[in-house]
């Protein structure tokens, strides 16, 4: 970014806003949540259309991977998850998924989808720059357009993360409740680890931990590690020409990071489903 | 970045999606993998079955061609045999055939040669006693002396 008008501040705080509407907690980050939805549709679509013409004899190349796909979840979920249950293989599957072409979109260049996001703005909502910004040049018309701030690696943003992660944590509650019945799973949360009544509060506090940082670490890890990772693409991104090989190296260590930590999510999820799917 | 309510939408796009894979994604492609994975199975059970049928009927075809040999074989033993028989028996009628017709002509030649020694000496006595005729003239009756005369041909 070699324009002088817009400090370095600005730029990265540019790129680590969302654009939002609405006041306060009812405030909705437009971009990440439109990606989000996007890239969810565009996963179940894909696969539903695939299986519905899912062939039994000599598959096509494309059935093949997803195939693949759902045969590398439903090993993950076989392994871990031993009671029978009809909802794990598609819960995983659509974390896998689901995450992974989020992460998949920081793979875009940084400064790509907000400048082709402005022009956008400019040619169809052009009331919507600010005043302040009536005389700059194209290119800072188009930074300063609302529309800019439309990020498109929803995994970056917590709300995204932990929004999955809470998803989860309402698995992990049903599941225990249906497994072991309200009383189990209340008598599971007193009486473990130490099995005597004078101990129910201290496990019960105990217990409320373990249950509450589930869903916190499985959100807050992914969310770090994909936050941190887009933090260095936009510093890369303000290097000048050096920011060509870095970049390239920083987005191949990337495609480790986008899959691993769709991985992760999706194992960690079938294990906490697991732990409260299986009687102790 | 705040938490803000688009926490809650990302919950309730994942509940939904969730149930949409649960409905239209994971049980069609499961069960096209689940159906080929059976076909590919009875494919080599199949296989497998065929093998064995095939080794059964080459072990099956060697002892039919054993078989055939051994009776071919037989059939030209028996054949030389029987050759062999039928050459014995044709020489011994051959021979006896032409035993009986030599026997034959020997006897032909026999008879004959008798015939034409006994007309021979008919016509030698005739021609004995016709020189004699000639010889004694009227001093010989033919009548009177045939007795000497047939005991000459019959010594001749």
């Amino acid at each position: 970014m070699a324009d002088s008008n817009i400090s370095v501040q600005g730029y990265i705080s540019h790129h680590l806003t969302d654009l939002t509407v609405g006041e306060g907690f009812w405030a909705v980050n437009l971009g990440a949540l439109g990606w989000s939805l996007i890239l969810g549709t565009l996963f179940i679509i894909t696969f539903a259309v695939v299986g519905r013409r899912a062939t039994t004899g000599v598959p096509g190349k494309f059935q093949c991977l997803i195939e693949m796909i759902i045969e590398f979840v439903n090993g993950c979920v076989k392994e871990t998850f031993h009671v029978k249950d009809k909802l794990i293989g598609p819960i995983a599957l659509t974390i896998f998924m689901w995450i992974f072409l989020m992460n998949l979109m920081k793979l875009v260049p940084v400064d790509w989808f907000p400048t082709v996001a402005g022009m956008v703005g400019l040619a169809l909502n052009s009331s919507a720059l600010p005043e302040y910004a009536a005389d700059y040049s194209f290119l800072e018309r188009v930074m300063a357009h609302p529309w800019s701030y439309l990020t498109i690696a929803p995994t970056t943003d917590v709300n995204i993360t932990m929004g999955m992660s809470l998803g989860v944590f309402i698995l992990i509650l049903g599941y225990s409740i249906y497994y072991k019945g309200l009383g189990g799973f209340s008598k599971e949360l007193a009486f473990t680890p130490f099995n005597h009544w004078l101990f129910v509060p201290f496990n019960l506090v105990l217990e409320l931990v373990t249950l509450l940082s589930k869903p916190v670490s499985l959100g807050l890890r992914l969310f770090g590690n994909l936050y941190a990772g887009e933090v260095i693409f936009i510093l890369i991104a303000l290097v000048g020409l050096a920011q060509l090989p870095l970049h390239f190296a920083w987005a191949v260590f990337h495609i480790l990071v986008i899959v691993l930590q769709a991985f992760i999510f999706m194992m960690l999820s079938i294990v906490y489903l697991s732990m409260a799917a299986e009687k102790h | 970045m705040d938490i803000n309510a688009t926490l809650i939408g990302q919950s309730i796009a994942m509940a939904v999606f969730v149930w949409f894979t649960l409905k239209f994604v994971w049980p069609p492609i499961n069960a096209a993998i689940e159906e080929r994975q059976k076909k590919i199975a009875d494919g080599l059970a199949h296989t497998d079955r065929a093998e064995k049928d095939l080794q059964i009927a080459q072990d099956k075809a060697k002892d039919i061609l054993r078989e055939a040999k051994d009776q071919g074989a037989a059939i030209i033993k028996q054949a030389q045999k029987r050759e062999g028989k039928l050459i014995e028996e044709a020489t011994i009628k051959a021979n006896e055939e032409r035993d009986h017709i030599l026997a034959q002509a020997r006897a032909e030649v026999e008879a004959e040669k008798s015939r034409l020694r006994e007309d021979l000496r008919k016509q030698v006595a005739a021609l004995a006693v016709a020189g004699a005729e000639r010889i004694l003239q009227r001093e010989i009756d033919d009548a009177a002396h045939s007795d000497i005369l047939e005991k000459l041909v019959q010594e001749l």
